[in-house]
C-alpha cells in the first residue's frame, strides 16, 4: 500500500488540496493530478527550464521540487498568467514578436520572464539573457524571445498608472 | 523514481533522529537539485528523505562583523547574494553562488548541499575553502566541526557518517585588508560545470605592499576540491608582485592532479589552474586594496 500525502497549496490564487506519493514531483502533481498541463516536461532533470513555475515568488524547475514540499506554499503556473481582460503583456509580446515555434518551451519562458519582470521591471538585454539561461529553446535562436521580454517590459511600463 | 518516505520536521533534534533512524538509507533534502536528479536516475537509493527547510538552524543566514557568517546548510544561493551585508563582506563567496546553475537552480540549490554533493567541480567549495569556512556536523549524540577542505573525501563522498548531517557553515569575519575571489573556466557563458575552478583569499599588510597570508583552493582537478597550502606559503610575507603571484600559480599547478575527460584534458586543466590562480589572486588583491 503506497503512502499518500495530503497537500494543501495555493495554485494560481486558488486553494487546492490533493493527494500525492512522496516521490512525485511538483511537475507530476500539476500535470497528472491537477490536470494543469500548461507546464511542460522537458528534460526532467533541471537543465531545460520547460517546467519552470513560480514557487513562493521564486522561479524554480517544478521537476526538481517534490509535490509534498509545496504544502502551504504559493504556486504560479502559466494557466494563471492571463487575466480576466485578456492575455498577459508577456503572452501578447511573445505572439507579436513570434517568440515561439513549437511552443514546448514557451510556458517555462513565460514564467521565467514573469519572475524577472516582477522584481526588475526594466532589465537590460544582457540581464534578460542571463536570467533566461536556465531555459532552453531549440527553435527560435533566443533573439525573438529576448526581444519579446523587452517589449513586454515596455508595454507594462506604459500600462502602469 | 522508486518510492521513499518524506518527512519535514520543524525541529533540529527531530531531523537528526529521522536521519539517524535510517542511517545510510536516509538522505537530507534541501534544494533537491542534486538528490532528486540522482534518485530519478537510480544513482542513489533512499528509504527516507528528510526535508530540513523548516528547521531554523539549517536556514539561518546571519552576518556579524565580529562573529562572521553563519550559513545554514539549506540556505539557497539567491539568499546569499541578495543579502546586502553578506554580499559586501564576502564577494568571493558571491562569485561562486552566482555561478551555480541558472536562475531556477539558484532559487533552490544550497551551498551546504553543494558541499554534501561533493562533486570535484562544485563551484562553492573552493570559495568556502579559501575563506576558511568551518562545517558544523551533528548527529543525535554529538556535534563536531571540521574545516571545509576536510569535508569531501572522494567524488560524491564526504566525512558524514550514517546518521550525521551538515547543520551549518561558519565563515570567519573578513580580516582587515583582505579580499577573496572565485573564478572558473567553462567553454560557454553560463549553465555549465567547471573545467577548473580556483578560489583565492589574501590578507595584505597596512601598506598593501605585502601578503600577510593567503589561501588558494582548486576545483575539478582532483577527486575532491583541494586546499593548496604551498601556494599560500609561497605568498605569506612576500611583496605583492607578479613574481610572487607567479610562484603561487606554479605551486597550484604542481598540486593539481587533473584527469582527462569530456570537459578537458590534463594539459588544459593544468594550464587553466595557473591562469585562473593568477587572475583570482589579482582580483582578491584588488578587493583587499579597495577595502
Amino acid at each position: 500500500m503506497l503512502e499518500r500525502l495530503r497537500v494543501q497549496t495555493l495554485v494560481n490564487g486558488e486553494e487546492i488540496e490533493f493527494l500525492c506519493e512522496p516521490r512525485q514531483s511538483l511537475l507530476e502533481a500539476l500535470r497528472d493530478i491537477l490536470k494543469l498541463t500548461g507546464t511542460k516536461e522537458g528534460c526532467n532533470d533541471g537543465n531545460c527550464g520547460a517546467c519552470s513555475v513560480i514557487l513562493n515568488g521564486r522561479l524554480v524547475d517544478s521537476c526538481l521540487v517534490l509535490a509534498a514540499e509545496v504544502q502551504g506554499a504559493t504556486v504560479e503556473t502559466v494557466e494563471g498568467l492571463a487575466g480576466p481582460t485578456g492575455l498577459h503583456p508577456l503572452q501578447q509580446s511573445f505572439l507579436e514578436q513570434a517568440a515561439l515555434q513549437c511552443g514546448i518551451c514557451t510556458p517555462g519562458f513565460l514564467m521565467a520572464a514573469k519572475a524577472l519582470l516582477d522584481r526588475e521591471p526594466h532589465p537590460s538585454e544582457a540581464r534578460v539573457r542571463l536570467w533566461l539561461a536556465g531555459n532552453l529553446c531549440r527553435c527560435t535562436g533566443y533573439d525573438k524571445i529576448v526581444r519579446a521580454v523587452l517589449d513586454a517590459a515596455d508595454k507594462m511600463e506604459v500600462a502602469r498608472p | 523514481m522508486r518510492s521513499f518516505e518524506y518527512v519535514a520536521p520543524r525541529v533540529l533534534s527531530e531531523a537528526l533522529a529521522a536521519v539517524a533512524e535510517r542511517g545510510e538509507r536516509a538522505r537530507v533534502l534541501a534544494g533537491g537539485t542534486d538528490i532528486l536528479v540522482q534518485l530519478r536516475a537510480g544513482r542513489r537509493q533512499v528509504d527516507r528523505l528528510v526535508d530540513v527547510k523548516a528547521i531554523p538552524e539549517v536556514n539561518e543566514l546571519s552576518y556579524d562583523p565580529h562573529r562572521g557568517l553563519r550559513l545554514g546548510a539549506a540556505v539557497p544561493c539567491y539568499r546569499v547574494y541578495e543579502q546586502g551585508s553578506v554580499a559586501q563582506a564576502y564577494p568571493g563567496l558571491i562569485d561562486a553562488v552566482s555561478l551555480v546553475g541558472g536562475t531556477q537552480i539558484q532559487g533552490r540549490a544550497s551551498v551546504g548541499g553543494n558541499l554534501c554533493n561533493a562533486a570535484p567541480s562544485g563551484d562553492t567549495i573552493p570559495a568556502l575553502i579559501a575563506l576558511g569556512a568551518v562545517c558544523i556536523v551533528a548527529s543525535p549524540a554529538t556535534t563536531r566541526e571540521m574545516p571545509a577542505e576536510d569535508f569531501c573525501t572522494a567524488p560524491g563522498r564526504t566525512v558524514l557518517q550514517p546518521g550525521e548531517m551538515l547543520v551549518n557553515l561558519r565563515i570567519p569575519p573578513p580580516a582587515r585588508r583582505s579580499g577573496a575571489a572565485y573564478l572558473r573556466f567553462i567553454p560557454r557563458n553560463e549553465m555549465d560545470i567547471a573545467v577548473v575552478g580556483v578560489g583565492a583569499s589574501v590578507v595584505l599588510d597596512d601598506a598593501r605592499q605585502r601578503f600577510v597570508s593567503a589561501r588558494i583552493a582548486l576545483g575539478a582537478v582532483a577527486p575532491t576540491p583541494l586546499l593548496v597550502k604551498a601556494a599560500g606559503e609561497a605568498l605569506a610575507g612576500q611583496d605583492v608582485s607578479e613574481r610572487s603571484i607567479e610562484a603561487a600559480a606554479a605551486a597550484a599547478m604542481a598540486a593539481a592532479r587533473p584527469i582527462t575527460d569530456m570537459r578537458g584534458t590534463v594539459e588544459q586543466r593544468r594550464h587553466l589552474v595557473g591562469a585562473l590562480t593568477r587572475r583570482a589572486l589579482r582580483r582578491a588583491i584588488q578587493r583587499a586594496s579597495e577595502e
